[in-house]
């Protein structure tokens, strides 16, 4: 009885490929006209896929997008607080409220000498406010919930399941071992206590920044790996934002700097060096001292670059397949397709170890500098 | 004079320049971490028993190596978008 069950559905599941592949068919005609007529802009799609937005974009088909809005929370000094979803914008070609979504290049064509001058919008992307005759005043107070804030508060909410599930658990199996995720979980928390916080920071005061350590390691890696999935609620490119890695780095430059005795800012201003490299004109006190902004600033630019040239890589290879279509022929783009998609994996799968190394590379060097911010006397 | 001025303009150095620093900076990481790859496999040959911590410690290096290819990498990117 299973068996015949199981054909029959079988059966039932082929149709349905069938009758789906005769739907996308039709689809197919009318695009091919305008496939003359429209260019496949690879420089702007790459930009695009690794860029902040105000909304979610999923998919195109021909002309119409399939995006999903994201509140705009804006405070201007005309007109207070505002608050709506981003499709009231339409994709940046309607204004609401006064507000819009600054236009890209404009194009300018000078007719009396034949030449074009390019002007490159300065608002563009960003929301502007606008006059009664449509210029523009001024840029209001963004707060919005964009796409990069938006796959933070994805990581974030996983991050709570996984966490406060795994602190149950660990205070219920106190003596005992541990039990369901926490076996996957508590390696790594013990790696990053044994092998990152206790041989940097020294056994006294290691577990005062534990807390900090932890969380930004798993933050980084949960961020790192949702990145690189390509469905709806993951694939926000956050840690291969600049600003999102900036304010990382400045929490570890703060907490550094708190944690600082005098003996650290005795070895910067006053090193044990020869006194002409201190006295007329202070050189290593000026190179000391640009080695505390340097230090915190590495830190985001290894990150940020790190996670931004995978995505990437990936995107231009996937691209690759359009505009060898556009060149040489439907043919020619099926053909470097089967390439494109094995690069695209291998990529991948090399993201996916860089994922790993970046966020242990970030809470080693973290803890590095937690280290060296209270010597002791030799 | 002006007619050299204009044609030194028409030729996009700043993009050149921009690609060839990045073309150097990848030649530089190439060479880096193909030092750190080469005494790592001497180092795992001579004492086979320490592969764990010697390969931790090479992905380590590598990782900072590649950091500052980057760096180079990204004043190279603003150049030509800036």
């Amino acid at each position: 009885m299973t068996r015949n069950i199981k054909s029959f559905l079988i059966i039932l599941f082929i149709i349905f490929l069938s009758t789906g592949s005769i739907r996308a068919q039709e689809a197919e005609t009318p695009v091919k006209e305008s496939e003359h007529a429209e260019k496949f802009d690879a420089g702007k799609f790459v930009i695009e896929h690794v860029s902040d937005a105000y909304e979610w974009h999923i998919a195109t088909f021909g002309h119409t997008h399939i995006s999903i809005p994201l509140p705009i929370i804006l405070y201007s000094k005309q007109q207070g607080w505002n608050f709506f979803m981003s499709s009231k914008f339409h994709h940046g070609h309607d204004a609401y409220k006064n507000f819009r979504i600054g236009s890209p290049e404009k194009e300018e064509v000078i007719q009396a000498e034949n030449e074009s001058v390019k002007e490159k919008d300065q608002y563009e992307g960003k929301i502007v406010e606008l006059n009664a005759n449509g210029e523009i005043i001024d840029l209001p107070i963004d707060l919005s919930i964009t796409k990069t804030v938006a796959g933070i508060l994805v990581s974030v909410i996983i991050l709570l399941l996984i966490f406060l599930n795994i602190a149950k658990t660990a205070k219920k199996s106190a003596n005992r071992a541990p039990a369901g995720m926490l076996n996957l979980f508590e390696p790594i928390i013990l790696f990053v206590r044994d092998d990152i916080a206790r041989p940097a920071i020294g056994e006294k005061k290691f577990e005062k920044f534990m807390p900090f350590l932890l969380t930004v390691f798993f933050f980084i890696l949960i961020n790192n790996l949702l990145g690189l999935i390509p469905v709806f609620p993951f694939g926000a490119n956050v840690t291969g934002n600049i600003a999102v890695t900036l304010v990382l780095a400045v929490f570890t430059f703060i907490i550094t700097t708190f944690s600082t005795n005098k003996h650290y800012w005795k070895e910067i201003y006053n090193p044990d060096v020869p006194w002409w490299l201190k006295f007329p004109v202070p050189l290593m006190p000026i190179v000391e001292l640009t080695g505390v902004i340097t230090k915190p600033f590495v830190l985001m630019i290894r990150l940020f670059a790190n996670m931004l040239a995978g995505h990437l890589i990936v995107t231009v290879f996937v691209s690759l397949i359009f505009i060898f279509a556009r060149l040489f022929g439907v043919e020619a783009g099926l053909g470097i397709s089967v390439v494109s998609v094995l690069f695209s994996v291998f990529m991948l799968m090399l993201d996916i170890l860089v994922s790993f190394v970046q966020a242990y590379v970030f809470t080693f060097l973290s803890a590095m500098y937690f280290g060296m911010a209270s010597p002791e006397h030799h | 004079m002006t007619a050299l001025f204009i044609l030194l303009a028409e030729l996009a150095l700043g993009p050149m320049g921009a690609a060839l620093g990045a073309g150097l900076a990848a030649i530089g990481a190439g060479i880096g971490i193909g030092r750190i790859g080469a005494s790592a496999m001497e180092a795992i040959a001579r004492q086979p028993e320490a592969v764990g911590d010697i390969r931790a410690n090479m992905i380590v290096s590598a990782a900072f190596i590649e950091g500052v290819a980057f760096f180079a990498v990204i004043i190279c990117a603003l150049v030509i978008f800036i």
